[in-house]
C-alpha cells in the first residue's frame, strides 16, 4: 500500500476509533462505502417487500382499529424505505439502479418476507417477532459510524416502537379469545419463531462481513449477541401470552444468566436465502409489476413538471418584455 | 426493464422542517420527486406524518454547496484562539449584576 493510502486509513481508524461519526463527503475507504451501500439498499430492499405480506391483511383486518393501525404501519415501512434509499444515495448510489438490482435478483432482502402470511395471527406475530428483531437490529445501528445511515435509525426506531405494540397486542387480543383464537396465536408463533431468530443472519462463526464491519463500527455487536438478546427479551413475553416457543432446547440458563436456544435449521436458511422460500417468486414478481405499472405515473409526473416549468419561464419572458 | 440511458429520473430534493413556531428549519432527509409541489407533498408523507413540523422548505439537492472536508482548518481553526468573542474572558467583581 502507498504511504499516502495508508496514512488516510489510519486517519479514518482513528476517527472511527474516537466515534466521530463519518459524513457524505469525508474520505473513506472504498469498501467501507461499498458495504454501506450493500447493507443499506439490502435493508431498504426489506422495508419495501416487507410491505407485502402485511399489505396482504389490510382489507381483512377484523375491525377498523385494526385496518387503521396496519395501514399506518405498512405505510411507515415505505417510509423507512425511502430514508434507507436516501442515506444510500449520500454513498454515490442512485435510487434507480438498486431498485433494478433488486428486480434482477442481484441484491438482497431480509428472508423473513418470503415466508406466508396464512391468518389474522400472523399480523400480530410480525409486528411482535419480525419488527421485534428488526428493532434490535436497528436500535444498534443508530450508534453506527457513518452518519446519515444514524441518523436515518433514529428516525425509524421511533417509529418502530408502535409496530411491535400493535403486534403484540393483537395476540393478546386473541390469546384472551376462544380457544380457536389461541390455537391461532399458538400455531402463528409456531411458523414465525425460527424464520426471527434467522433474520439475525448466520452465526457469527459463518459470518464473513462481521469482524470488519465490526472494526469499521458499521456493526456494534455481532449477529449471535443481538439474536441472544431477542431471545432473552421474547420469551418472557411468549409466556405472558400463554403461547409456547416451539423450541424443546429452550431454557433459561440459571448460570449465564440467559436462555440457552436449540440449533437454527441453516439449511433451511440458506435454502431461503437462496431464492427457494415459500414466497420469494411471488414476493419478487408484485415488486416488479408494481414497479412497471408505475412507470407511467413517473414519466406523466415528469412531463407535467417539464410543462409546467416552460410555461412558467414564459410567462416571465412577457413580463419582462 | 428500463435502464438507465432511457430513462428520466425524478431529481433529488433536500427538505427542511420547521418542528414548530419559533424554531429554525432544519435538514431532515432527502427524496426524489419531479417538482417542487410534489416535493412539498412527498415530505408532508415522509417526514411529518407525527405532528413532526408546521412548515416544509424544498430545495433541489443540486443547489447546494457545502463546504470541503479539507477545508475544516482553514475555514474553523480561526476561531479557536479567539477566547475574547466569550463573556467569560471579561473579568467583572461578583458585586456587579445583572451584566
Ligand atoms: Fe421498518
Ligand atoms: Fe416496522
Amino acid at each position: 500500500m502507498d504511504p499516502k493510502q495508508k496514512a488516510l486509513l489510519e486517519h479514518f481508524q482513528a476517527r472511527i476509533d474516537a466515534e466521530e461519526k463519518i459524513e457524505p463527503k469525508d474520505w473513506m475507504p472504498d469498501e467501507y462505502r461499498k458495504t454501506l451501500i450493500r447493507q443499506i439498499s439490502q435493508h431498504a430492499h426489506s422495508e419495501i417487500v416487507g410491505m407485502l405480506p402485511e399489505g396482504n391483511w389490510i382489507g381483512r383486518a377484523p375491525s377498523l382499529r385494526r385496518k387503521v393501525a396496519l395501514l399506518a404501519k405498512v405505510q411507515d415501512e415505505a417510509g423507512h424505505g425511502l430514508y434507507l434509499y436516501g442515506a444510500a444515495e449520500t454513498l454515490g448510489a442512485d435510487r434507480e439502479d438498486l431498485i433494478d438490482e433488486l428486480h434482477q435478483g442481484k441484491a438482497k432482502y431480509s428472508s423473513i418476507f418470503n415466508y406466508p402470511t396464512l391468518s389474522w395471527a400472523d399480523i400480530g406475530a410480525i409486528g411482535w417477532l419480525v419488527d421485534g428483531a428488526a428493532i434490535m437490529n436497528q436500535v444498534m445501528l443508530t450508534r453506527t459510524s457513518y452518519g446519515p445511515y444514524a441518523r436515518a435509525m433514529v428516525r425509524i426506531c421511533k417509529e418502530e416502537s408502535f409496530h411491535q405494540r400493535q403486534g403484540y397486542e393483537i395476540l393478546l387480543a386473541l390469546c384472551r379469545g376462544t380457544e380457536a383464537q389461541k390455537n391461532m396465536a399458538q400455531d402463528a408463533l409456531n411458523r414465525w419463531w425460527w424464520p426471527s431468530l434467522m433474520m439475525f443472519g448466520p452465526s457469527d462463526k459463518d459470518s464473513s462481513h462481521t469482524e470488519q464491519s465490526m472494526k469499521w463500527k458499521i456493526k456494534r455487536k455481532t449477529n449471535d449477541e443481538l439474536r441472544q438478546q431477542f431471545v432473552d427479551v421474547t420469551v418472557p413475553q411468549a409466556d405472558f401470552l400463554g403461547i409456547t416457543v416451539p423450541d424443546p432446547g429452550l431454557k433459561w440458563n440459571e448460570e449465564t444468566g440467559h436462555y440457552d436456544f436449540g440449533e437454527i435449521n441453516w439449511d433451511e436458511f440458506w435454502q431461503v436465502v437462496k431464492g427457494n422460500g415459500p414466497c420469494n417468486e411471488q414476493r419478487m414478481k408484485a415488486r416488479i409489476k408494481a414497479h412497471e405499472e408505475g412507470a407511467w405515473v413517473r414519466e406523466a409526473a415528469m412531463a407535467y413538471a417539464e410543462k409546467r416549468r416552460k410555461r412558467k419561464e414564459r410567462e416571465e419572458a412577457v413580463r419582462v418584455a | 426493464m428500463t435502464t438507465k440511458s432511457n430513462k428520466k429520473n425524478w431529481p433529488l430534493w433536500e427538505i427542511f422542517i420547521r418542528s414548530k413556531n419559533g424554531l429554525s428549519h432544519k435538514h431532515v432527509g432527502s427524496l426524489h420527486a419531479a417538482d417542487a409541489e410534489m416535493a412539498i407533498e412527498n415530505a408532508r408523507d415522509v417526514y411529518t406524518r407525527r405532528n413532526e413540523g408546521v412548515s416544509i422548505w424544498v430545495v433541489e439537492s443540486k443547489y447546494i454547496t457545502a463546504s470541503s472536508p479539507n477545508q475544516k482548518e482553514s475555514l474553523f481553526d480561526p476561531a479557536d484562539d479567539k477566547v475574547y468573542r466569550h463573556p467569560t474572558f471579561y473579568n467583572l467583581p461578583d458585586e456587579v449584576k445583572h451584566i
